[in-house]
């Protein structure tokens, strides 16, 4: 392997005194680790902020090696660090993509999405600029690893108007007139998940809620379960923020 | 060739942190050639250690006794209190001996994908040293990491209700540091945390 592109750090694990263990998302390639020499140095360490954009060079004799990564910061994150909801958001969105994705499988639809997300989290003052943005994501996530919902027609008219809520058991919508007396049980579904636009504060913590209840349900499995305390820390910080 | 036992010192020696097998080869010739100067005081230093290492009941700093000798000091500012994730940020920012005041170390920080909770750090006693009272201001000084400044976020939530002034500790430019050699990361907050000239 040598592969020299562009990637967002996702994850870092010190490996012995001075190396780390990086993991990166790239778009041709998926997720791929690498070993970075002098990874805990001082020069080193802000560029392996999870959420920065690097130059990387995955280099390695065989597949199954291991690669040495060296990298270069196109565009660093950090900044974002001091700011309690972006410091939340990155950790739960890189988190999330480095324990959910399989290595070395092309996601490059997850890739330009997290690369919006983090953008968006750079740019909006307010976490009600991204909010929505992120429970796309994570909406998207479910998707590309088949767990996606089905939001164009009513699981029980199959009429593609008047949807309003989705099914916690099949993840599919349903229309208000489909609801019938079930709708307590159901999930409002805000109109932006289906017809994308900005999300107002209500509409992204119901998205939230949503995609909260799938990725806990397929995703969370074994040691990825473990994930979901940083995710309801950022909710309950959210849901402060929105009063 | 060395005898087991001589082999079996070596090994546990590389297996310390900064040494490997051809460090802790040298170190135990040093120990072995230097045996009254070297390695019986070593002997005893260790023996001590491991006869009263304990953690401090107050902070959890390690040390021979509880409270550790800087909980256990009067000439601590008991009102100033400094929170650092590991015993080995309270020993850096102690030998610097810049903080007046008092520590309290985690044990750790939250970490999304190591599964590190809030219950999992003593964050509980924390909240009961300074719910107790006679503490003015406590300082944050967690990694520059996102885990690390996550974790401030977090503790100062926690924290809020209470009547102390919290601070963090400055990030940007290092001592000796070069603006060109400097990432854009460093630079931004270096910028942020500007002040006037006196």
């Amino acid at each position: 392997m040598d592969l020299s592109t562009e990637a967002l750090v996702l994850s870092l694990r010190q490996h012995g005194e001075h190396g780390a263990i990086a993991r990166a998302l790239t778009a041709e390639r998926g997720v791929l680790t690498g070993y970075v020499r002098g990874g805990r140095s001082r020069r080193l360490r802000p560029v392996l902020i999870p959420g920065n954009h690097v130059l990387g060079r995955w280099r390695a004799r065989t597949d199954e090696q291991l690669p040495a990564l060296t990298l270069e910061l196109l565009h660093s994150r950090a900044p974002m660090l001091g700011e309690p909801l972006a410091a939340g958001a990155i950790e739960w969105a890189t988190a999330l993509t480095a324990a959910a994705l399989p290595e070395g499988q092309p996601y490059p639809r997850l890739h330009a999405a997290l690369a919006g997300v983090l953008d968006a989290i750079e740019a909006a003052p307010s976490a009600r600029g991204w909010a929505g943005a992120l429970a796309r994501y994570e909406l998207l996530l479910l998707s590309e690893l088949g767990y996606g919902l089905q939001l164009d027609r009513c699981a029980v008219t199959d009429r593609a108007n008047d949807l309003a809520y989705v099914s916690p058991r099949s993840g599919r919508a349903v229309s208000a007139a489909g609801a019938g007396e079930y709708k307590e049980r159901l999930f409002p579904l805000p109109p932006f998940l289906r017809e994308g636009g900005p999300a107002g504060w209500d509409d992204a913590l119901a998205a939230l809620r949503i995609t909260g209840h799938f990725l806990l349900r397929d995703i969370a499995v074994d040691r990825t379960a473990d994930l979901f305390a940083a995710r309801e820390r950022l909710v309950d910080r959210l849901e402060r923020a929105a009063g | 060739m060395a005898s087991p036992e001589i082999d079996h010192l070596t090994q546990a020696l590389a297996r310390l942190p900064g040494l490997g097998p051809r460090s802790a080869r040298r170190a135990v010739l040093h120990l072995l050639k230097k045996r009254e100067t070297a390695l019986q005081p070593l002997i005893r230093a260790l023996e001590a250690v491991e006869a009263r290492l304990t953690l401090c009941s107050t902070c959890g700093n390690a040390d021979t006794s509880d409270p550790c000798t800087i909980c256990a000091d009067p000439r601590r500012d008991s009102r100033m209190l400094c929170v650092v994730e590991e015993v080995a940020d309270l020993w850096a920012l102690d030998r610097a001996r810049l903080f007046p005041g008092r520590y309290h170390v985690l044990g750790g920080r939250l970490s999304a994908l190591d599964g590190v909770r809030p219950e999992d750090l003593d964050i509980d006693r924390l909240v009961g040293r300074i719910a107790g009272g006679g503490v003015d201001e406590v300082v944050l000084a967690m990694n520059a990491t996102l885990e690390g400044q996550t974790t401030a976020h977090y503790l100062a939530d926690r924290l809020e209700r209470y009547p102390v002034r919290l601070t963090q500790l400055a990030y940007g430019l290092p001592v000796g540091g070069e603006l060109d050699f400097m990432d854009e990361g460093t630079l931004a907050q270096a910028m942020r945390a500007r002040r006037p000239v006196a």
